[in-house]
């Protein structure tokens, strides 16, 4: 290959990255006003309506206040740590998009251990809290990013367990491929929803606690802890960690589309619905995944902390550790584990 | 060329689209970062610059000792996560390694399962 190829290459999936990129933050941009949105239905109330119509522009007009307000580093903080933090915990957040594939072949990396590459990337998440967290020398901050990360990895357990589950069903760790194993003449009873419901329930909970989403949001449980590990945050810093935190949301809906929902694939496999360009099934599913997490904030009361720990140890993880063995055993037995 | 060389050149080339993906989300996290130091209008005075505490000053270094259980979470979390890192290779491959990988590693999953038990009764997973 010539070095002209090579370039050409890169220059295409600079394109791709960045037309990626781009898309996801404008998706973002609306999801986070959906969120709120969501949540002001929920009690009755009318939520953002001033910026644009029904308040669609609300969160560019927050972008813009963000940019243009005092950023302030405290001056017991250790600088550098202090604002790598941010950077840190956005960036991981959105490298994890990477692997992920939008509709067949829409992918920037097709690895073929997609999986193992998002799990790993998401266990790095802890790093951009704990650097914040000791970095701000304040003891809110310290405290939060303590209980942040034992539950975040608390979590991350189970959710390992999950997914070796699907793996089992699906006999590759390519994204895509696991997409193209729940594809059959049923349509949507063929995706992994239906015969792993547990292991799909427990994905969804333990996603929410490793996001730190209410009912586990327990690092900034408003009346304990203030803001969480982002109290001494302002201006941009604080914004970059708003937004890995909703991109992160968003990997996790993607992961339970493409393990449990069928990725891309039409819910019904006949005529006027396989039609439908496959990223629209996909963004509509990623829509479905999102409304769940919406109203699990606005109606599920908050957790506590032993409770929490309780659940993600005691209850998920014996669970799901069974389930491995279930699954094993029955599509071993059954001799219908894919070669 | 030599062929292994090549080989780890064929390996490389599928992670070629993660680092620029990476390199492209590192530009557009510095530009959100930067902008509001150029842009934004900046008055420090020290008490805004002091670290956040409810109506009195800080007295002492925030970085305290903590709860040794924060600890043991970490450990419990090492030692289970690379259990699932062992479990990924497996889970894509029993249906092809019959009876023996079914039950190796079903001694592997009861052996940890027996640590777990045991670190359930040592009262390792209790938080009051």
């Amino acid at each position: 290959m010539s070095w002209q190829d090579t370039l050409i290459q890169v220059l295409i999936i600079l394109g791709a990255s960045l037309a990626l990129l781009v898309a996801l933050l404008i998706f973002i941009a609306f999801i986070l006003l959906a969120d709120r949105k969501i949540w002001a239905a929920v009690q009755m109330r009318r939520g953002p309506n001033v910026v644009g119509p029904f308040g669609l522009l609300q969160s560019f007009a927050d972008l813009l206040k963000f940019v243009l307000k005092e950023p302030i580093i405290p001056a017991g903080a250790n600088k550098g740590i202090f604002i790598l933090a941010p950077l840190v915990s956005c960036v991981l957040a959105l490298s994890a998009w990477a692997a992920i594939p939008l509709a067949s072949g829409w992918v920037i990396a097709d690895l073929n251990i997609g999986i193992l590459y998002i799990f790993a990337i998401s266990s790095l998440g802890v790093y951009g809290i704990i650097m914040a967290g000791w970095a701000s020398n304040s003891k809110y901050p310290f405290l939060a990013a303590l209980r942040s990360a034992a539950q975040m990895v608390s979590y991350e357990v189970s959710i390992g367990f999950v997914i070796i589950t699907v793996l089992m069903c699906a006999g590759s760790q390519n994204l895509s491929a696991i997409v193209e194993a729940q594809n059959g003449r049923l349509g949507l009873l063929n995706w992994y929803f239906l015969p792993l419901l547990p292991m799909f329930v427990i994905f969804l909970v333990s996603a929410l606690a490793e996001t730190n989403r209410p009912p586990f949001d327990l690092v900034e449980a408003e009346s304990e802890l203030v803001a969480g590990f982002m109290v001494e945050y302002s201006s941009t810093p604080y914004l970059l960690f708003m937004l890995g935190e909703y991109v992160a949301i968003m990997t996790m809906c993607a992961l339970g589309t493409i393990l449990f929902l069928g990725g891309w694939l039409s819910p019904l496999p006949f005529a006027p619905f396989t039609w439908v360009p496959g990223i629209v099934w996909f963004v509509l599913k990623l829509c479905f995944m999102f409304f769940l997490f919406a109203m699990a904030k606005a109606m599920v009361p908050r957790y506590r902390y032993d409770q929490l720990m309780r659940l993600g140890w005691k209850i998920f993880l014996p669970i799901s550790l069974v389930a491995v063995v279930v699954v094993a055993s029955v599509l071993h037995f059954t001799g219908t584990a894919p070669q | 060329m030599r062929p292994k060389v090549r080989i780890m050149n064929l390996l490389l080339q599928d992670y070629l689209p993660v680092v620029i993906f990476i390199g492209v989300s590192v530009v557009i996290g510095l530009a959100l970062l930067i902008s509001p130091f150029i842009v934004a209008y900046s008055s420090p005075d020290p008490e805004k610059l002091s670290a956040y505490e409810c109506g009195f000053n800080a007295f002492d270094d925030a970085r305290m000792t903590f709860d040794v259980r924060f600890y043991l979470v970490s450990i419990l979390f090492i030692i289970f996560d690379l259990e699932v890192a062992f479990l990924f290779p497996w889970a894509i491959s029993f249906g092809g390694l019959g009876d023996l990988g079914f039950w190796s590693m079903m001694l592997f999953l009861g052996v940890l399962t027996v640590g777990f038990i045991y670190e359930w009764r040592k009262g390792a997973l209790e938080w009051d």
